[in-house]
């Protein structure tokens, strides 16, 4: 089979992955980036666990063969981890004890990255909604709603005290 | 939320509970929002080898021939593990608690005895590879009739090497509890109220299938990366499948994708090891969705007949409980279950005459296995079931039902173990507090530390 190049913005930085046809962008990540925070549930779109942003939209990266987003834009939750501290969507997260496994949690907060970055101060069903495309099976659904709006709600004020 | 009453521990020492009632991060919470924690499968090694399993697809049949020339000729194709290729074939997870006797193949010699169950491993450059071997072997089956229903499987033909369709307890065809005289209970009693619970297999359906990746050491040992919930059940089962010291395997785990008692099992490090030490390179086994759907075990279903005497003022004089398990194909850690469900029985209720009979049967299912709180969970569904049934039945309260019989401290189990920490009453009480209920005097009286005059 043959192998093709395709280029990617990988968490800002420009790369060239070597992929066989039909190569998913979560093996991409995972296997020739190293980026193993993008997790692995299901393999078929039915889990979420492995949501990214492309081009700034939550898309499961398992359903999405790398060749056809050729010059795309990828954000993982490695990249959501700023230099010193921690995101605000993930002090949300950790603050308001809505990990338990951890196995969801990457595709949790990346779909919210995707849900804030176009809705700002999203309501709690936009919440519920941003998130159903995501199983988390230790049943902590609810901790991670509220974290949800507590990370828009940290951002806002991040942007009103940057505004000031 | 009511205060948490610690009175009962204020005699043992001091009330020194700093932790309970308080939040208290998770050690690993920050490795979970970062994505740094890793998991089993976030440690990839080069020249990794894939393993993809062919399963039986029947539920019960005698493997005539199984053909493993076409799955070598795919190009990556390295080998193909059957039964000749394990050291110690037979075994049982809970071998080293002295259960017994060996009942499972780590991959089957003659017959399969259940849909899905594991026939032979294709090791393979690529998964693809892998899977398109494992699509090529040809196996040959006969196949010979199943059994799904427990109480069949009871008087059917014995379709295991055991020789019982049922797990023997010390000489008998169940676990057994004999407290009093039931029959003379029941012909004492005013009322007798019999009903029939049921339940269906439940999956865990982790978000992180199960899975492990072994790999060959210079120093001659082998490690495995493992989602295991039980390292020591793995490590002890693969050293006696393999036939080789404990030292020379180690575990790397605790790391769960959640597993909910789904990855209490040792399945895939064993074929995985074996691999490895075969081919001298890192062997990786891990479930697709679909086979953690269909092949990993589930909780057990569980059927429980309960029949109970009762009197008039509420008093449940004699219980008989007839519970069965169904392991599945295999006993995994459903012998275990089956005695957990019969220690639980006739629950949490001071019963003069108890008798009970726990059956741990085996049928062509899936094995069922470990799940949170399994042996005890659908008993307890059968018997709150059974309480509020006596309680419609006699116009009782159910509440009050339960204050009637509740256990206390002092009093003798159908086990014939003296209660102490009864907590039973005063559970029921804060209940019927949170909830605005108001008890009758005498009931809101009750203690489980004296019973009343």
């Amino acid at each position: 089979m043959k192998h093709s190049v395709v280029a990617l913005t990988v968490n800002g930085a420009e790369r060239q992955v070597l992929v066989a046809p039909g190569t998913t962008l979560l093996d991409a990540l995972r296997e020739s980036q190293g980026l193993t925070g993008t997790r692995r549930g299901c393999d078929q779109g039915a889990c979420g666990a492995c949501t990214v942003l492309v081009d700034g939209k939550t898309m499961m990266s398992c359903l999405l063969p790398v060749e056809t987003i050729d010059g795309a834009t990828i954000d993982t939750i490695e990249g959501l981890t700023p230099m010193e501290g921690l995101h605000p969507i993930q002090e949300a997260f950790l603050e308001g004890f809505a990990t338990q496994c951890g196995f969801c949690t990457s595709g949790m907060i990346m779909a919210t990255a995707g849900l804030l970055a176009r809705n700002p101060d999203p309501s709690r069903e936009d919440a519920v909604r941003a998130i159903s495309g995501n199983i988390c099976r230790c049943t902590g659904y609810e901790a991670i709603i509220d974290a949800v709006l507590d990370a828009a709600a940290r951002m806002r004020a991040a942007k009103r005290d940057k505004a000031a | 939320m009511e205060k948490i009453d610690t009175s009962f521990f204020s005699k043992e020492r001091e009330a020194d509970l700093f932790v309970v009632g308080e939040s208290v991060q998770r050690a690993d919470a920050r490795g979970h929002v970062t994505g740094q924690t890793q998991f089993y499968e976030d440690v990839t090694f080069p020249n990794t080898l894939h393993l993809k399993m062919v399963r039986s697809t029947h539920h019960h049949a005698l493997i005539k021939n199984i053909d493993i020339e076409p799955a070598m000729k795919v190009p990556g194709v390295v080998r193909v593990l059957t039964h000749k290729d394990v050291p110690n074939n037979w075994y049982t997870i809970l071998k080293l608690i002295g259960v017994g006797p060996d009942d499972e193949p780590v991959l089957p010699e003659d017959r399969v005895l259940f849909k899905g169950e594991q026939v032979c491993a294709v090791l393979a450059e690529t998964e693809q590879a892998a899977l398109e071997g494992a699509r090529r072997v040809v196996a040959d089956y006969e196949e010979l009739p199943p059994v799904f229903d427990v109480e069949e499987a009871m008087t059917s033909k014995p379709f295991k090497q055991a020789g019982t369709n049922y797990f023997v307890y010390e000489g008998h065809n169940c676990r057994r509890i004999r407290f009093g005289d039931v029959d003379k209970g029941f012909a004492e009693a005013d009322h007798i109220i019999e009903h029939r619970y049921e339940s269906a297999p439940i999956e865990h359906a982790p978000t992180e299938t199960t899975g492990c990746t072994a790999k060959p050491e210079g120093s001659g040992r082998v490690t495995v990366y493992s989602n295991t919930q039980a390292l020591y059940f793995t490590l002890d089962n693969m050293a006696l499948i393999l036939g080789v010291p404990f030292n020379k395997l180690r575990l790397v785990g605790g790391t769960v994708g959640g597993g909910f008692g789904g990855k209490v099992d040792v399945i895939v490090e064993p074929i995985a090891a074996l691999g490895a030490m075969l081919t001298n390179r890192p062997v990786k086994y891990a479930y697709s969705r679909a086979e953690e759907m269909q092949v990993s075990s589930p909780r057990a279903a569980e059927r429980l007949y309960i029949k109970d005497g009762v009197m008039k003022d509420g008093r449940i004089v004699a219980r008989k409980i007839t519970l069965y398990v169904d392991a599945g194909a295999y006993c995994r850690h459903s012998t275990y279950g089956t005695t957990k469900a019969a220690a639980h029985m006739p629950g949490p209720y001071s019963i003069p005459n108890v008798h009970v009979d726990a059956y741990c049967v085996y049928t062509n299912r899936t094995p069922s296995s470990a799940m949170r709180g399994f042996g005890v969970t659908i008993g307890d569904f059968a018997l709150e079931s059974q309480m509020d049934q006596v309680a419609r039945h006699l116009g009782m309260d159910p509440m009050e039902l339960r204050l009637i019989n509740a256990y206390r401290d002092g009093d003798t189990k159908a086990h014939r173990k003296t209660v102490e920490g009864a907590a039973l009453v005063e559970v029921i009480q804060a209940a019927a507090r949170q909830t605005g209920k108001e008890l009758a005097p005498r009931f809101a009286a009750m203690s489980s530390y004296q019973r009343e005059a």
